[in-house]
């Protein structure tokens, strides 16, 4: 409130003055995206017209993807993205809160630094080199080492039954896991440093012990910065496209096994663009273009609330 | 403190200025230069814009430069983007030619007007396998390989397989198939092949750059499925003969039309285009029923495919339009000498002579150009 009363007096005072050049020229610039954003969106959207008419709604809910015959249903997709992400998210989520409550905690001065330096590095590595890593490392040891425990324990359940041949859902998700690790906990880091130092001597003082101070004065004073901190790591799992094209084994078919091989929104549409050259096939893949975008709108939007919601159950809380 | 941050803004914008500064000769130069260097003139450099297809890539680049080298004023600009984008390109007239790994469709072909389909260079398309132990020999035939890739066939101890070669022991374990998942001449060869070979194949799956694979994993290029190839023992797939070669990994010996078995090398693949040149059609009719698998010929191999360049009969821009077709015509006698030792096969002469036709039928309003 106080920023804005500032600048509105500021230019009744006068109207070219610097500040008001300077509001103009940033105002524009961020106008920018909303016009940028909603050119794409209306793009993708005219561009699939032609698969919305010809499949309609079905084209949601089918499972055959034939570029011969010109049969495009993009439920395997969707079905991919989603799940390879959550799968993501299941394995980074626990690593990476743990990771930024020992930085921003536990760790040594001294270590504190070099070690997100390290973890914001693991961020800046290509994909395509992720992808590759994940060719000739990550797939043959899943598939050597942790598949086969996880059948013979847990192969009860559907989840891991069938042959494993590495690159799988289970890759994918891993991969995406390591890809998602290090934007959640840096950001998770921050906000938890954010965290008024008088909170955690309040704790103290009442006498708890460096756990409870964690669990009872910093976790919830940060959970809803740490809630964003997931939902931008989802983000970035929805939208990979190179690393899990490499490692997901691309076929579009649906299975409850996490070792038989999937697909991805993103994948199809890096590998078969280039190649598609009938108007349908374009326009489908446009159509899936179109339906992540969606996606990942629903998805944030639908955390956006939940946050306000934690916010005003928290009662004043922000982080 | 705050001196120090002036002094170092003032240094860096002292270095930006400095590199302000050092771009100014050459602006000055020309103003300079022209009384000197003008009644020589080295004429301006013309830039010819190609793209489409991946697999001709490395060829092109070599005869972009090694062109260059006899005609300096002419620059071959090629990128490879892809069969597809390459058409698309080229209908736009955004490029002055396109290329790709398979002839215009019907469809396709109709949609450009005046087109030129000009085969530049032959691929042929491996089936390889890891089988550990068998490094080398096995033999398949097109039936075999499409109920393999059709998931009917499941176990290399298959009798179908064992059949076809008698003197090797094949393991009781289960076929990983590997195949592309990119959209790719590759594949589009290797399917056209099983659709010649087998009327299954052909009904439930069909020939396409992308298809609907019944069974198998899918990797990204030829990486991608070699890849897969050397990390799963038992798995078979199918990439490019150059690709195979440079890495060392086996393929098959294929049975083709004559009922020979014929290991995939430059030579049998060659005979297999110039075993079909009686069949095809003149450079600007449509190419689209075009194929050389399944050739007929005792030695010839039988998964092949031209790839080819496109551009316009009529071209807009005089200079450049022969240009254009000077290189064409060097692309197609002298740029071969380039083609074996980058694996490619070189074409035979009855297809040169055809390209010939073809690039004479080029014209500017009406004119010959070359």
């Amino acid at each position: 409130m106080d920023r804005l009363k500032l600048s509105f007096f500021r230019s009744s005072r006068s109207k070219l003055s610097g500040d008001f050049i300077f509001e103009a020229v940033v105002g524009l610039f961020a106008l920018g995206i909303l016009i940028l954003a909603f050119l794409l969106f209306r793009e993708l959207f005219i561009e699939s017209g032609l698969s919305r008419k010809t499949f309609g709604l079905s084209f949601l809910f089918t499972s055959t993807w034939d570029p011969v015959n010109e049969i495009f249903g993009a439920l395997p997709f969707i079905f991919g993205t989603l799940v390879s992400s959550f799968l993501a998210l299941l394995i980074a989520v626990p690593f990476s809160l743990g990771i930024a409550i020992y930085l921003s905690e536990l760790a040594p001065e001294k270590l504190r630094t070099p070690l997100s330096f390290i973890i914001e590095l693991l961020a800046a590595i290509p994909s395509v080199i992720i992808g590759l890593w994940g060719i000739f490392i990550l797939a043959p040891f899943i598939r050597d080492y942790l598949a086969p425990p996880l059948s013979t324990y847990l192969g009860f359940l559907p989840l891991f039954q069938g042959p494993m041949y590495g690159l799988s859902m289970l890759t994918g998700g891993v991969i995406l896991a390591i890809m998602v690790i290090p934007i959640t906990s840096s950001v998770s880091r921050e906000v938890i440093m954010t965290v008024p130092t008088h909170q955690r001597e309040a704790a103290l003082a009442l006498g708890a012990t460096g756990w409870e101070t964690t669990r009872i004065a910093v976790l919830p004073y940060s959970r809803s910065g740490i809630f964003g901190a997931v939902i931008l790591g989802f983000g970035r799992a929805i939208g990979e496209t190179m690393a899990v094209t490499m490692v997901i084994g691309n076929s579009p078919r649906i299975s409850e096994s996490l070792f038989s091989p999937s697909y991805t929104m993103a994948s199809v549409i890096a590998n078969e663009f280039v190649e598609a050259t009938s108007k349908l096939y374009v326009s489908s893949l446009i159509e899936i273009g179109f339906l992540l975008l969606v996606i990942s709108v629903i998805i944030n939007v639908a955390a956006r609330i939940l946050v306000w919601k934690l916010l005003k159950v928290e009662g004043g809380k922000v982080a | 403190m705050n001196r120090l941050k002036i002094a170092i803004i003032l240094i860096l914008a002292g270095v930006l200025l400095a590199g302000c500064i050092d771009t100014q000769p050459p602006k000055v130069q020309p103003t300079v230069q022209p009384t000197t260097v003008q009644p020589t003139k080295a004429p301006e450099t013309v830039t010819l814009n190609g793209a489409g297809a991946t697999f001709p890539y490395p060829l092109i680049s070599k005869w972009s430069s090694e062109y260059n080298k006899i005609k300096p004023d002419i620059q071959i600009n090629y990128q490879s983007v892809g069969s597809g984008a390459g058409i698309k390109q080229i209908t736009a007239k955004t490029v002055d030619f396109g290329a790709s790994d398979a002839p215009l469709t019907e469809q396709e072909y109709a949609n450009v007007s005046g087109i030129l389909q000009i085969p530049e260079s032959i691929g042929a398309v491996v089936v390889s396998y890891n089988l550990p132990g068998i490094q080398k020999g096995v033999k398949l035939s097109g039936d075999v390989i499409a109920d393999i890739f059709l998931g009917t066939i499941k176990k290399w101890n298959d009798p179908k397989i064992v059949s076809l070669n008698p003197g090797i022991q094949f393991p009781d374990k289960d076929i990983i198939v590997a195949h592309r998942s990119d959209g790719s001449g590759t594949t589009f060869v290797f399917t056209d092949y099983l659709s010649a070979v087998s009327p299954d194949w052909k009904s439930k799956v069909g020939k396409g750059k992308s298809v609907n694979w019944p069974v198998g994993l899918g990797g990204k290029g030829n990486e991608g499925v070699a890849g897969l190839l050397s990390q799963n023992p038992y798995s078979v797939g199918y990439i490019e003969l150059a690709y195979a070669k440079l890495q060392n990994i086996s393929y098959a010996d294929i049975k083709n039309k004559a009922g020979k078995f014929i290991e995939p090398t430059l030579e049998t693949t060659a005979n297999a285009a110039s075993g079909a040149v009686q069949t095809l059609p003149a450079g600007d009719a449509s190419w689209s029923s075009v194929s050389i698998v399944n050739a007929a010929g005792d030695n010839s191999y039988p998964i092949g495919s031209f790839t080819y360049l496109l551009v316009y009969k009529d071209q807009t821009d005089k200079a450049k339009g022969k240009m254009l077709a000077e290189f064409l015509w060097w692309a197609v006698h002298d740029g071969q000498k380039y083609s074996s030792e980058l694996l490619y096969v070189p074409l035979p002469d009855e297809v040169v002579s055809l390209n010939e036709k073809t690039i004479r039928l080029m014209n500017y309003k009406g004119q010959t150009i070359i």
